[in-house]
């Protein structure tokens, strides 16, 4: 009885999966989008959401003569298994022939396998822990990896005569991998790491941490926090105990000088070096039209680094069903965008057709002033930076 | 080294004084008239952003917009009291905590539509912003204006409670309804202004969190469990016994970090797990 | 179980009386086998609320039985969670094993804080029930090694039984959780309605009285808090099961207080009560996060404070009400 029932189920199955590739003929093609859009990581979700938004609106809703159908999905995240179930509806309740989105790791990694059994597509615009790709010959990123950025980092901070160097960062998964790989790149280059704190991933208060390094009195401290409210704090704590820059050479990922936080902490920020793979106010004309086309849609928010993976991931979905002609099958698509490279609002950016992950530039920032605002100037680019992880162990 | 403890110490202190505004309202709600207050926090959220308002639209200076925080945070939970939270006050703890984790949701939500997930910064007068050098030692501004703020607030509420002819009444109400109210006091008048007291405080420490842990719509949830944590600790009803646990629970937390960073996460809940099992009644609990 | 002595006479008919299933019980499991049918599409959910049911349930062994307010419980179904999952990434990853080890590792913890557990009250029961959950998590944070920290462990299972495999849809994910909650109603109506369960009850309506009638009531208690901690313990190892994902979010204060806030929407100390309330909230999430992904809480917070407002008690507190006024 038992085996008749799993039998009849299988069948069933296979006739639903054959029915939704017959849907698939059809003039549409269906973008499911998963991402934390309330709680804690609302504001990820809610910036990489525009991103796609803004991307259809600037170049409708077609490509290859299909229409582009978005479906938006909540997570409440961070959630891996609420993020599973979604993904596997998305697969046989929408007949989503693509899967993206994905604001957090552990919400990938949740979803990776459902890509995989349904051969689907899956464009991760944000999540950015290395192994992430490797969990899917599905999963292409649009996004970063923080040893992508962090690695390059740590090498050019070291090449820039920087001996000593104390890091501080949030005691979780990507603070780890951002720590270990500054670190790498750091002490490759001949510097020395003299101190290593973690702090709480929700931490109010960073007072305890910034006096420790005061006692060290290092002459570099590098900082990996999450965006959020956790910038401006460690920032304020920093100059509250007098750690600013040129004193003090602060150095950092690029959350750390996110506009909302650069407003809070104010003139102390000036001299903070950050990397990161997306800024702002690059001075390029792609980037301009982006920020302002942004902005005029948003009422004044600015885009940042998760809304440019967003806009990025919709144009790889676009290109890739233009190379297909249409055909939106995982397979198809993930050979489309292997090795596919174009000019993001970030710079140019292309797919590592072995790794499927993103190869961009890396920009070292310097807070300066800038017509009486404050802004991360670019000082250094790294060109062509891959993920130094993949394939390493 | 010395130099150095002074200055965690007094770090640890002014993070519990903040604790201790944030948290004195919901010791209030919750030890005096025993209403479970989940939405304190949101209430809190309230306050920041009316900060945020006054002083971006308004172009209200700090210091003025931090009594708009309190009166708006007290006048928006008077409509609450008289309108929905009143019918609980019997209805047993259960009903208090979905009611007001449904008004947590309701007001997360409200916040994130009109302003956004996104973080609200202020800026700070100059006078509190940077630090004050004592010696070889630095204090931060803003961490002393908090320190100076939490004792007037502390002053206020002792002096006004224990010994004002008000505070009698208050006290008389919620000790014993019936009799307070055969004694001819307006009971329902009085735990409407009890109430939004507690909440204005939440308002007022809402306002002055920004500047140190940030507003966003989470905040509501967020803190939640910190406000618990110092109520429970410091014992309920008690405005003494949250000022100590404040305090003691901040100078934990942050020297804690200083000497043993690698288990900065546990130091709160780890000292009040422990507390609790010795005290269940907190520092200065009655009941 | 031991505690039920023989006890025969007019006490005896009226536990059994009370454990007879009725027909309203019946049709709710017919209708619970629904989707299997109707909404194939909506399995995977479907398994998830039963789930969350099972989750409910067990905090309503302690909390609408026992009295013991918990805004800890997360710390259970977290540990179960992790133990199937981490059998599974060394190799085990047969899925009944997991949930016999799921709940033999949440029951060695619900033993070891239940010595904490029975010694305190009312506000310090809650915030040190809420105080162990937080410890746990940032211990599993700190543990990487073993939980995979932030980013969790995905793994491997096996077919239940060695022939249902899980599937996309959830056909198998949805049949193995309702069992699991099936058998988890019908040991917990067992427990709450023999004499240890009146025990427990007696020791919520009045803790002082009982020990003076002669009731151990710590061992009572402690007893309860260790079935309830295996039974969420449980119910995280089949949401690791059927998710073939483990992340710290199992262990989290937000999950802790969904399933008191499910508890409570559908009624406590009504066995029914968190499966009533589970549906409803997940499916209410479900519908309306998909109609307004950015601010659906608006309208659960709402719909909470009506449920308040109008039903105290909970969804079945209310309608049991509404029977006996009509029944008047």
């Amino acid at each position: 009885m038992l085996k008749k029932t799993a039998t009849a189920l299988g069948l069933g199955f296979g006739l639903a999966l054959a029915m939704s590739s017959t849907a698939l003929a059809g003039g549409t093609v269906k973008v499911g989008l998963i991402l934390p859009l309330s709680g804690q990581f609302a504001d990820t979700g809610a910036q990489i959401e525009r991103g796609v938004k803004l991307y259809m609106q600037e170049h409708g809703d077609e490509a290859a003569g299909k229409k582009i159908e978005l479906v938006v999905k909540d997570t409440g995240g961070p959630n891996p298994d609420v993020a599973k179930r979604l993904a596997q509806e998305l697969v046989v309740r929408d007949k989503a022939d693509i899967i993206a989105g994905f604001g957090l790791t552990p919400e990938a990694l949740g979803a990776a396998s459902v890509a995989t059994e349904a051969k689907k597509l899956m464009v991760d615009m944000n999540a950015a822990t290395s192994v992430v790709t490797e969990k899917s010959p599905y999963i292409v990123r649009t996004s970063m990896t923080i040893p992508q950025v962090n690695y390059a980092f740590g090498k050019w901070a070291a090449e820039q005569g920087i001996k000593h160097a104390y890091t501080i960062v949030a005691d979780y998964g990507p603070g780890h991998d951002a720590e270990k790989s500054f670190a790498k790149g750091f002490e490759e280059k001949g510097g020395k790491i003299v101190g290593a704190d973690h702090s709480p991933v929700a931490n109010p208060d960073f007072s305890a941490y910034v006096q420790r390094i005061k006692a060290a009195n290092p002459e570099a401290v590098y900082i990996f926090i999450p965006g959020g409210a956790q910038p401006a704090a460690i920032g304020k704590a920093l100059a509250e105990k007098g750690l600013t820059p040129p004193d003090t050479k602060i150095l950092a990922q690029g959350e750390l000088t996110l506009p909302e936080a650069l407003q809070s902490m104010g003139q102390t920020a000036k001299g903070i070096i950050t990397a990161f793979h997306y800024t702002l106010e690059r001075d390029d004309p792609l980037n301009k039209k982006f920020v302002a086309a942004y902005e005029k849609a948003n009422n004044g928010r600015a885009p940042d680094f998760f809304s440019v993976g967003g806009y990025d991931g919709m144009h790889l979905i676009y290109a890739a069903l233009e190379k297909t002609k249409g055909d939106a099958s995982g397979d198809a698509l993930v050979a489309a965008a292997k090795g596919m490279s174009w000019e993001s609002p970030r710079g140019p950016i292309s797919i590592d057709p072995e790794t499927r992950d993103i190869v961009q530039n890396v920009y070292i920032r310097e807070v300066k002033e800038v017509d009486g605002k404050l802004q991360n100037v670019i000082i250094d680019t790294i060109k062509d930076v891959k993920d130094p992880l993949h394939g390493a162990k | 080294m010395i130099g150095n403890l002074i200055v965690v110490l007094f770090d640890g202190f002014a993070f519990g004084m903040l604790l201790f505004v944030l948290s004195v309202g919901l010791s209030v709600t919750l030890g005096l008239m025993n209403f479970t207050n989940l939405a304190h926090c949101a209430f809190g959220m309230l306050g920041g952003y009316c900060v945020v308002v006054a002083m971006r639209s308004l172009d209200m200076p700090f210091l003025l917009a931090l009594p708009l925080a309190f009166i708006i945070a007290a006048l928006v939970s008077v409509a609450f009291e008289r309108t929905i939270f009143r019918r609980l006050y019997r209805a047993g703890e259960l009903n208090q905590v979905l009611l007001t984790i449904g008004l947590v949701f309701v007001a997360a939500a409200s916040f994130a539509y009109f302003f956004g997930t996104g973080q609200q910064p202020i800026v700070l007068p100059d006078y509190l912003q940077g630090s004050v050098e004592i010696g070889t030692l630095r204090f931060g501004a803003y961490r002393i204006f908090l320190v100076v703020m939490a004792l007037l607030i502390a002053g206020l509420l002792v002096v006004g409670l224990e010994h004002t002819r008000f505070g009698a009444r208050i006290r008389a109400a919620v000790d014993n309804q019936r009799v307070a109210q055969g004694l001819g006091l307006d009971v329902d008048s009085i735990f409407a202004v009890t109430f939004a007291l507690g909440s204005g405080l939440a308002g007022l420490g809402g306002a002055l969190a920004i500047e140190i842990v940030g507003l966003d719509p989470s905040f509501g949830f967020h803190y939640l469990v910190y406000v618990l944590i110092v109520v429970a600790v410091g014992g309920l009803g008690s405005i003494g016994g949250s000022f100590v646990a404040a305090a003691l629970l901040g100078i934990f937390d942050v020297t804690g970090k200083f000497f043993v960073p690698d288990i900065g996460a546990f130091l709160i809940y780890l000292f009040m797990v422990v507390l609790l099992f010795v005290r269940p009644l907190g520092l200065f609990g009655k009941r | 179980m031991r505690t039920e002595r023989a006890i025969s006479g007019p006490a005896a008919t009226w536990l059994k009386k009370r454990n007879r299933i009725s027909t309203v019980e019946i049709a709710f499991w017919l209708t619970t086998l629904l989707p299997f049918v109707l909404f194939p599409s909506y399995l995977s959910l479907a398994s998830q609320i039963a789930i969350a049911a099972l989750f409910a349930l067990s905090v309503d062994l302690v909390l609408g039985y026992a009295g013991i307010i918990t805004l800890g419980h997360a710390m259970f179904f977290g540990l179960g969670a992790y133990a199937a999952a981490v059998l599974a990434k060394h190799g085990w990853g047969e899925p009944l094993t997991g949930l016999l080890a799921a709940a033999l590792i949440a029951g060695v913890a619900g033993f070891v804080t239940s010595f904490i557990i029975v010694r305190v009250q009312h506000l310090a029961l809650i915030m040190i029930t809420l105080g162990l959950g937080l410890l746990t998590y940032e211990l599993a944070n700190s543990f990487s090694s073993i939980t995979g920290g932030t980013d969790g462990l995905s793994v491997e299972i096996w077919p239940v039984l060695g022939i249902f495999d899980f599937d996309l849809w959830g056909y198998t994910a949805y049949g193995y959780a309702l069992a699991a909650l099936f058998i988890g109603v019908l040991a917990a109506r067992r427990i709450v309605n023999s004499s240890f369960g009146l025990a427990l009850t007696g020791i919520r309506e009045n803790s002082a009285r009982m020990p003076a009638i002669g009731s151990v009531y710590r061992v009572h208690l402690q007893k309860i808090y260790v079935i309830s901690a295996s039974m969420a313990g449980v119910a995280g190892a089949l949401l690791a099961e059927t998710t073939g994902t483990v992340s710290l979010d199992t262990l989290s204060f937000q999950r802790s207080a969904d399933v008191v806030v499910m508890l409570i929407l559908g009624g406590t100390g009504r066995l029914y009560g968190g499966i009533i309330g589970a549906i409803i909230f997940l499916v209410a999430r479900d519908r309306l996060s998909d109609l307004n992904p950015q601010y659906w809480y608006f309208w659960i917070g709402l719909l909470l404070m009506a449920i308040v407002l109008v039903m105290p008690g909970g969804v079945l507190g209310g309608l049991a009400r509404l029977f006996q006024r009509n029944a008047k």
